[in-house]
């Protein structure tokens, strides 16, 4: 649910008049204190670090672009970037929900242990790197060394993937609909079953993107990197 | 000399470039295919604190009685921008070291010695265990690239946070927790199946270069609402350089750890030759603090091979403001004790040679995930060991100052020491013992 369409209060917070310390301090404190529910954030202008280390059911639209590492390490919260996102959106999220309408720049969700991260534009290089558990839905491409040592979670794009998809990777799952430039070490195409595509139509809805999962590939670790040994040196 | 005979061949001569244990790796190597992989740290012979000796009080100083006039030992870390700095009885810390690396049991015993005597103690690569939190009252959490475990309720329940760029014995390189210490707990804590082994990258995931680590720093405070210092740890390499960016990125405090510093699992090619001995890295840290006009402004940290405090008297004098220990740290609860030399010799070592970190069979109960093993080690008397050790370290760092004439530890300055060497006279820049010579300064 988008705010407009809420009944209860918006606090409304316009960067150009509040220090980012500020807004941050007062989400932070729901954590301990019951306060607004509902938080539009204006004039963002790029700032890092917003609405991040949130442990709070709240809902905080962004109205322009963020900068690096927005609603990294959340937990619940519901953040929407209604712009495009810097590096690190969604750094280690622990749970909850981030949005964000436009594009985003490299190591998206990365390490993420939890939540959805759905970016509805493209995401850059090192989508989903070393994610440990986090869903994340990408309505466009994404770059290369997307999902490198990606250890546990979804990682679903509607569009292509660049090189190196995967490259050591563990046990992610990971869902292309377009063509991908090239697998990394250690990264195979699987047999996409029926439980792979039950996942994957709950995870387009969830993020609200409307694709057949029949259309996506999926991948994943073949497991011969796992323990090494001296004839796979060549993989490495 | 005696006479020659059958055990004591005088006549046959061991090459200097083959001599026999370079044989047995090379033959080892032939045999598996796999490069060589230990813990510990670097063996060879450096360029150390031991080349140093300090210049004790008399006629022209004035020394400190040392058994009734007062040299303190506080140090206060994270001065620059932190809400909470921590606040130190000693200037000697514990390093990061892993859980999974080490049993919990010894976890535990570090924080409990650390605790004891009125310092901390840091976490490692897998996360904070909740024995660790408990028994550590001051404890730094460290963000490395891996980020296996990584909780912000972990951050915030920390006391500091330590960004791991690199560490001594492997700076560049990243990590390995080999698949046969992964316990369930290990690999729960991790995200990872029990069993594989577990790589730890060599670059964190979302940022690259000084002004990306700038931005991440700043993140850190924001999550913790500006309470907790940042520490930034780099291996000794370009120290001058990463110590002034490390600066520039924000740091409170700066941890270098020089190439002596130990590793529970890295190839032995990397750890004996790779990085900077950590005498000429304290040296070069110092310089690059002090041109910033930031040297006791932030704070620097140095580790990598202290084991006395002499070590300590001597980093102190070249400048820093507290030393780090972790192999030291294990010794004195028990690792390569000959107590166990009969264990030792079972699984192919001896006491004071024991090295297989990464393996997983330690006899003492220290680095193993075994749980067999780990009830072996006892935490209480280990805690015990490692506070007594410490206090060690501290009376042996206050004598040395008072020595020198000095009412806090701090007070200890580089026109205390000689070197004893030319090597170590050019990297402390310090004169050669019984000369003014510094080489590499004034032309000469």
């Amino acid at each position: 649910m988008a705010l407009a369409a809420t009944q209860e209060a918006v606090e409304v917070v316009d960067l150009r008049t509040t220090p980012l310390r500020e807004l941050n301090q007062r989400l932070h404190d729901l954590a301990r204190a019951p306060g607004p529910r509902y938080w539009r954030i204006l004039n963002p202008d790029g700032a890092h670090a917003l609405a991040c280390g949130l442990d709070a059911d709240v809902e905080v639209d962004i109205d322009g672009h963020v900068g690096y590492y927005c609603a990294g390490m959340n937990k619940r919260a519901t953040v929407r970037v209604h712009g495009n996102a810097g590096t690190g959106v969604a750094e280690n999220l622990m749970s909850g929900l981030v949005v964000v309408d436009g594009n985003a720049s490299q190591s998206a969700g990365a390490t993420g242990r939890g939540g959805l991260l759905v970016v509805r534009g493209d995401a850059s290089s090192r989508c989903g790197i070393s994610m440990k558990g986090i869903d994340i839905v990408v309505g466009g491409s994404v770059g290369h060394m997307s999902a490198f040592m990606a250890q546990k979670g979804r990682l679903v794009v509607c569009g292509d993937a660049g090189e190196a998809l995967g490259d050591s990777i563990y046990e992610a799952r990971l869902y292309v609909r377009g063509k991908v430039a090239g697998l990394g070490a250690d990264c195979i195409e699987k047999e996409l079953r029926a439980e792979h595509a039950a996942e994957l139509a709950q995870l387009l809805a969830a993020a609200g993107i409307d694709a057949d999962p029949a259309e996506f590939r999926r991948y994943g670790s073949a497991r011969r990197l796992y323990n090494f040994e001296i004839d796979n040196a060549s993989a490495y | 000399m005696g006479a020659e005979t059958a055990e004591q061949p005088w006549h046959l001569r061991e090459s200097y470039l083959f001599p026999r244990p370079v044989i047995a790796e090379i033959q080892r190597a032939a045999r598996e295919g796999i490069y060589d992989i230990r813990g510990f740290g670097a063996k060879r012979r450096l360029p150390h604190f031991d080349d140093l000796l300090f210049l004790g009080a008399s006629i022209s100083r004035y020394p400190l009685e040392g058994y009734r006039e007062r040299c303190a030992t506080d140090v206060v870390l994270g001065t620059r921008f932190a809400k909470r700095p921590l606040e130190l009885k000693i200037p000697i810390t514990i390093a990061g070291m892993s859980f999974g690396a080490l049993s919990a049991p010894a976890k535990e015993a570090l924080g409990r010695g650390a605790s004891e005597v009125g310092t901390s103690t840091t976490t490692g690569d897998g996360g904070m265990t909740p024995e660790e939190r408990e028994h550590s009252k001051i404890l730094v959490y460290q963000l490395l690239p891996s980020r296996y475990g990584m909780n912000p309720d972990d951050l915030r329940r920390a006391d500091a946070i330590e960004v791991v760029v690199g560490q001594g014995a492997k700076p560049g390189g990243g990590g390995m927790l080999l698949g046969h210490k992964i316990s369930d707990r290990v690999a729960e804590m991790r995200d990872l199946p029990k069993g594989i082994d577990q790589r730890s990258a060599s670059r964190h995931p979302d940022w690259t270069g000084p002004d990306d680590l700038e931005i991440k720093i700043h993140e850190l405070r924001e999550i913790t609402d500006w309470e907790k210092p940042i520490f930034v740890k780099v291996g000794a390499t370009r120290t001058y350089y990463d110590v002034q960016l490390a600066v520039k990125a924000g740091a409170d405090v700066i941890v270098v750890d020089g190439m002596q510093g130990g590793t529970a699992a890295t190839q032995e090619v990397f750890i004996e030759h790779v990085g900077i001995p950590t005498l000429p890295a304290t040296r070069l840290a110092v310089d690059a603090l002090q041109e910033l006009g930031m040297h006791r402004q932030v704070q620097l940290v140095v580790s990598g091979g202290i084991r006395s405090g002499a070590d300590v008297a001597k980093a102190l004098a070249l400048g820093a403001d507290a030393v780090s220990i972790g192999t030291a740290a294990l010794i004195a609860m028990g690792d390569n004790s000959p107590e166990y030399e009969a264990e030792y010799r079972k699984i192919g070592s001896s006491a004071g040679f024991y090295d297989d970190w990464q393996a997983g069979r330690d006899p003492v109960g220290i680095s193993t995930q075994d749980d067999e093993l780990a009830r072996r080690f006892d935490p209480v008397l280990g805690g015990r060991r490692v506070a007594n050790y410490l206090r060690v370290l501290t009376l042996e760092t206050q004598t040395l100052a008072r020595a020198c004439g000095k009412s806090h530890v701090h007070n200890l300055e580089p026109e205390d020491l000689v070197a004893l060497t030319i090597e170590a006279a050019a990297m402390a820049r310090v004169p050669l013992a019984g000369t003014d010579w510094i080489p590499g300064v004034g032309g000469s």
